[in-house]
């Protein structure tokens, strides 16, 4: 191996590597992506900051959702639309959201044909589940480790193609060429710190979420939101970033597990939650549904029964899947028994277990056309959880690993049309590289500051107490306030040692991705006065008609501030707002029940 | 259950890292030692007309003299053992130390160099016989049946101390030689749609028997082992008139 | 603005800050870990000191110490849930899941975490696994002539679900002494990969033969000996070397060393073993 500079020095020497494409990201959408561009013939470069197969897309427990009518015969991708338009309380783009439900099931074959191996009816097809808030059983899946396979299948499917895979390696910066087109990116590798220089005709954000922003969460180290911070600092738009998903469902004891998520399927698959006193409350909070309604009515009601004092004694409620029996749960939930068993000591064939909400998913992102996923700037796409306006105010569960597929596949051909019609150059000002090797190398350099743990733990904090799922304005604005005084911090983080495999020198540059992201999630969570899927703002009574026929879309300003703008959703095609019925409110309307007193 | 492994291994634990390797070295060798001694320096083992020693069945009439007919029967099921893909492991670990155990400190102690390390690809390789001593085996344990049957016929029906063990003896073997791997393969095992073959759902359920048996196949091997050992010393020591079979019906 | 309106909001602040009060009334005394320092050019155990916390799991431990004492300490993690596989390391000379590993279960204990061993050292904890990427792909990919949806039964497809289990933690890889103690790392593709190989050799509707490449090409699987030291760390518990490298070395013997089978398929012709019905000689199972 050639020796890295392990200190200073080697700030001049950079790799470079040229592809038509640069992928960012290897999880579902990411490979999804990278195959589609590999079909096209053009060589790809996919960067991960973990090794390849690790990405969140493995952890997705319950299911992808598709239409195919397999259990189900009625169901079609009209239903799904529905489904999906209803539990994102019509802010969704329609025109992805169309796209999504018809394309669904053929991507999901598509796995099948690669290898993927989903549960089976007796029949011998892909066998469905019920999930929250889908009217029909839509969920292929295989036991309670879907994510797995899809992941597994995707990345062996890329292996098989020519693209190249950088393993722990991590971007920090898109580059523009004088046209204003994203022409490449710098990235450096954890193993050694060492720089590379991406040289590519179009670049694909597929970097997932930032559910690390909260203290209680279901995601890994890597949910940092690099790829949509990425994005607007090269000018992109991003939509809906107040939407942030409670998972109802989240193990809370003990303490080192707190927030692990506790998949849907387990209520898919007829889990029963109570609260203390043994009452089965779902009915008064949707009494049709019940724990399948959908996930921000789950969570907010398990979020009440807490704080009304009827949780459990680590500050939970149960939820009882006893009655599958030991052959049962190993059968459909294998993975949740080993989860409680290693890590609670709890066995959940006899036991319930205890669950409280926790941060899952973020429905905001980057804004992409639908048909190919380009944002506004040219040179850029976006697909998976890191691109916004699919699910609108709430997603349904198992309508992400769908959405990768989906939308992972139009990224990767969009930017292959796009590289191979354009030919202009991918060479930049050598000023822009240096400066941006020096921002990455200053907390190693710096004598003395911050300790960007301490930085990250305070974000979670501040984000945890004032942008939950209950918000209201008084807070925000606290919270708001907290996180600018940590943004002023950040400039002075300190990292000890040497660039070699230096995870105090990675946490600081995800602290700048982190505030950012607050600071955005703050202030359109201000804007948005209403209460409205993942928006509960206490202090209104309701859904307003207006805001409900509107997104806020952000974008940094001439001053390099962030500028909100209020943009009108297009009025639904004909063809699709037929669909739904004359009864039906087309803008928002909450279930009726106790979910509508608060 | 999960409870009962649990202390198990925390009681296997504490042994050093060689003591599995000693035990195992142990009971082999005494068994290897004692079939040597009995077909070189003993005669058959049968009591009574009735109680043939499961080291001698089937009875091949020996030829020469001074040779005994176990010879020509006892290679079956030593060679099926010998290449069984449990006793590979056992003796592997035990005897060749490769590796003696899997900890690092073990794996440390491994006696060849990596240049001369080549697994199952050179001497070892006719290992890959296996299947063709369980065919024999097969037979073999058709044989001991056969000789079962007879040992409950001592005069007329009647149940002896012997005709029990001699059941218990082939339950235990058919338990080892019906959970062979290369029975598995050769069940069900080299199927891949078992939708898509002719017979395909008998062929299914006798993989998932075979899977039951081979499930334990480490235990069936060992007690298999004891059990043939005890009918011929029981065999032996009737012959000695040490004790006499008992019978209970 | 409601009174209950007002009497949630103050609930809704309230009731994730109170996360953090458990955690500091769950501790109670103090754990010791020796983590090994270091890098390709050496290093050594170094001694920390961290509070208890209730159920904390090896992994919880490391990240303390990396967020308070040593912000340098190299680790790789994921999910914390034994999801992903990202986490092995070796306890006592032992590979394990940090993430699914109780401080507890060393109680009275040393505890002493070094990077997996079979691989090259990057730093502390992390070791070099690239190498298996490499092995990932050699292996020939599921190919299949049918066209998706597929028609396969429960029954059919059972056996495939427990080697598809695998997280790809790459334990099996840093026990078997094939690879760390004998170095066969080119021709050996070891334990992970037979699991691989197994269900895409068992799969109904792939088309492909491995047994060459088990054999006489990178696979090496005569190699192994059995010994199963890979079945005893799976955290996933697949019998690795029970059902897949032995019906995958009962496979190869069907091909390479069963002079019966040899002589049948001289005079009978390949079988598919999918339809039973005869396919062509070159290896491959099309064309049935
Ligand atoms: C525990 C859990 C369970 C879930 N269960 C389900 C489910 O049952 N059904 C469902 O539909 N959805 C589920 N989800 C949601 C779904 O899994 C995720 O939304 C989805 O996997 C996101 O995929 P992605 O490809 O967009 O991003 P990810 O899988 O998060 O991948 C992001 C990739 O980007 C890389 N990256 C990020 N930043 C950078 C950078 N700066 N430089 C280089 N690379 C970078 C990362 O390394 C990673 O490879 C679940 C999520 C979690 C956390
Ligand atoms: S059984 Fe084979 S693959 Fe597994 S550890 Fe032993 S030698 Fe390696
Ligand atoms: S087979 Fe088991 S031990 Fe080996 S990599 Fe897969 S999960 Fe890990
Ligand atoms: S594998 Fe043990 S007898 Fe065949
Ligand atoms: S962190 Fe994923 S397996 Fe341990």
């Amino acid at each position: 191996m050639e020796s890295n500079g392990q200190t200073n020095g080697h700030r001049d020497r950079h790799e470079v590597r040229e592809h038509d494409i640069l992928i960012v990201g290897a999880g579902g959408a990411g490979l999804r992506a990278a195959i589609a561009a590999a079909e096209r013939g053009l060589s790809v470069g996919v960067v991960t900051k973990s090794l390849i197969g690790k990405a969140h897309t493995v952890m997705a427990e319950g299911g992808v959702a598709a239409s195919m009518g397999n259990v189900d015969a009625d169901d079609g991708w009209q239903t799904h639309f529905m489904d999906t338009m209803k539990s994102g309380k019509f802010l969704n783009n329609w025109q992805m959201v169309e796209i999504f439900a018809k394309e669904a099931p053929e991507r999901v074959y598509e796995l099948e044909q690669w290898g993927a191996l989903f549960n089976r009816t007796e029949e011998g097809k892909i066998s469905q589940r019920p999930f929250g808030g889908h009217t029909y059983r839509r969920l292929c899946h295989v036991g309670d480790r879907t994510g797995l396979e899809m992941i597994r299948t995707l990345q062996e499917k890329t292996l098989a193609t020519d693209t190249t895979v950088y393993m722990e390696t991590t971007v920090t910066r898109l580059f523009k060429n004088d046209e204003g087109q994203v022409v490449g990116a710098l990235a450096y590798t954890r193993e050694s710190g060492r720089f590379i220089h991406f040289k590519a005709k179009a670049v694909v954000m597929a970097t997932g979420g930032w559910g690390r922003n909260y203290k209680v969460t279901s995601n890994s180290w890597e949910g940092t939101g690099d790829g949509a911070v990425l994005a607007y600092d090269v000018g992109a738009e991003l939509v809906d970033m107040e939407m942030v998903q409670f998972h109802p469902t989240g193990m809370v004891w003990p303490p080192g597990v707190r927030g692990l998520l506790v998949t849907e399927g387990v209520r898919g698959e007829g889990g029963i939650l109570r609260n203390s006193e043994g009452e089965r409350y779902m009915e008064n909070y949707d009494s049709e549904k019940m724990e399948l309604s959908t996930r921000d009515v789950v969570a907010r009601a398990n979020y009440t029964e807490v704080t009304e004092g009827r949780g459990s004694p680590h500050g939970g409620v149960y939820l009882d899947i006893t009655h599958l029996g030991y052959n049962g749960i190993m059968k459909k939930l294998p993975v949740m028994y080993e989860q409680f068993k290693n890590l609670a000591d709890i066995d959940i064939s006899k036991e319930p277990m205890e669950v409280f909400p926790t941060i899952h998913y973020v429905m905001g992102g980057i804004k992409v056309d639908p048909e190919t996923c380009v944002t506004n700037v040219p040179g850029l796409f976006a697909a998976g959880e890191c691109a916004g306006g699919l699910h609108g105010a709430n997603r349904l569960g198992g309508n992400s690993l769908s959405d990768l597929l989906v939308f992972g596949r139009r990224a990767g051909e969009g930017a292959a049309e796009y590289a191979k019609s354009n030919g202009y150059s991918t060479e930049i000002d050598d000023s822009q590289l240096e400066t941006e090797k020096q921002r990455v190398l200053e907390p190693l350099e710096r004598q003395d500051g911050e300790n960007p743990y301490e930085l990250q733990q305070q974000v979670q904090e501040a984000m945890m107490e004032h942008a939950n799922l209950m918000r209201n304005e008084e807070s925000l604005k606290e919270g708001l306030e907290k996180i600018l005084a940590i943004k002023e911090r950040v400039p002075n983080v300190k990292a000890h040692g040497s660039t070699l495999f230096n995870p105090g020198w990675h946490a600081a540059q995800d602290v700048r991705y982190l505030t950012q992201i607050s600071e955005i999630i703050l202030r359109t969570a201000l804007e948005r006065k209403e209460r409205r899927g993942a928006q509960w703002h206490l202090d209104y009574d309701g859904p307003s008609d207006e805001l409900g026929k509107i997104n806020f879309i952000v974008k940094k300003d001439e001053q390099g501030e962030i500028g909100i703008e209020r943009r009108e959703i297009p009025p639904m095609a004909e063809h699709l707002s037929r669909l739904f019925d004359e009864g039906d409110d087309k803008h928002g309307g909450e279930q009726q029940g106790k979910e509508s007193q608060f | 259950m999960s409870g009962g492994t649990l202390s198990w291994s925390s009681f296997t634990a504490r042994f050093p890292w060689w003591a599995g390797s000693v035990t195992t070295v142990a009971i082999l060798g005494a068994f290897t030692i004692y079939s040597i001694f009995i077909v070189f320096f003993q005669p058959v083992g049968e009591y009574g007309g009735y109680l043939l020693s499961p080291m001698y069945s089937p009875p091949v009439p020996s030829p020469i003299d001074w040779l005994s007919p176990a010879i020509f029967v006892l290679w079956i099921p030593l060679g099926f053992r010998l290449t069984c893909y449990y006793y590979r492991k056992a003796y592997y670990r035990a005897f060749l130390w490769d590796p003696p155990n899997c900890s690092s400190k073990a794996q440390q102690r491994e006696p060849r160099s990596p240049e001369n390390y080549s697994g199952e690809r050179n001497l070892w390789v006719f290992n890959n016989v296996h299947r063709y001593f369980l065919y024999g085996s097969i037979i073999v344990v058709a044989f001991l049946l056969y000789e079962t049957i007879r040992a409950f016929f001592p005069d007329g029906f009647g149940i002896t101390i012997g005709s029990l063990l001699f059941l218990l003896n082939v339950v235990l073997l058919s338990g080892y030689t019906f959970g062979c791997h290369s029975m598995r393969h050769l069940a069900g095992g080299r199927v891949d749609c078992y939708s898509c073959v002719r017979g395909g759902n008998l062929r299914r359920k006798s993989f998932q028997w075979v899977s039951v048996l081979n499930g334990r196949h480490m235990f069936w091997a060992w007690v298999s082992l004891f059990s043939v050992w005890g009918a011929d010393v029981y065999v032996r020591l009737l012959m000695a008139g040490v004790i006499t079979d008992l019978r209970l019906v | 603005m409601s009174e209950q309106d007002a009497q949630q909001k103050d609930m809704a602040s309230k009731a994730h800050a109170d996360v953090h009060q458990d955690e500091s009334d769950a501790a109670q005394g103090t754990t010791r870990l020796k983590i090994f320092r270091g890098d390709a050019e050496g290093g050594s155990e170094v001694e920390y000191e961290i509070p208890n916390i209730e159920g904390m799991v090896v992994l919880d431990a490391v990240l303390y110490i990396q967020a308070h004492q040593a912000g340098d300490l190299a680790v790789r993690w994921n999910c914390k849930a034994a999801h992903c596989g990202s986490c092995s390391a070796e306890i006592n000379g032992k590979p394990k899941l940090l993430c699914k590993t109780r401080v507890e279960e060393y109680e009275g204990q040393e505890i002493r975490v070094h990077p997996m061993r079979a691989f090259p050292v990057i730093k502390d904890l992390v070791s070099d696994v690239k190498w298996n990427y490499e092995v990932a792909r050699s292996t020939i990919p599921f190919q299949s002539d049918e066209q998706a949806p597929f028609i396969m039964y429960e029954e059919d497809v059972e056996r495939l679900y427990e080697p598809k289990k695998c997280i790809e933690c790459f334990m099996c890889q840093d026990v078997c002494h094939v690879l760390r103690t004998h170095h066969k790392h080119p021709e050996f593709a070891g334990p992970r990969f037979f699991v691989r190989n197994q269900w895409l050799e068992m799969h109904p509707k792939d088309t492909q033969s491995r047994l060459e490449y088990l054999k006489e090409g990178q696979g090496g699987i005569g190699y192994c000996n059995i010994t199963k030291c890979c079945t005893e760390v799976c955290p996933v518990n697949i019998k690795i070397t029970d059902n897949s490298i032995i019906p995958l070395k009962e496979r190869v013997a069907d091909e390479y060393y069963d002079p019966a089978k040899w002589l049948m398929r001289k005079i009978r012709g390949r079988r598919s073993p999918k339809t039973g019905a005869v396919v062509g000689r070159n290896g491959n199972r099309n064309g049935g």
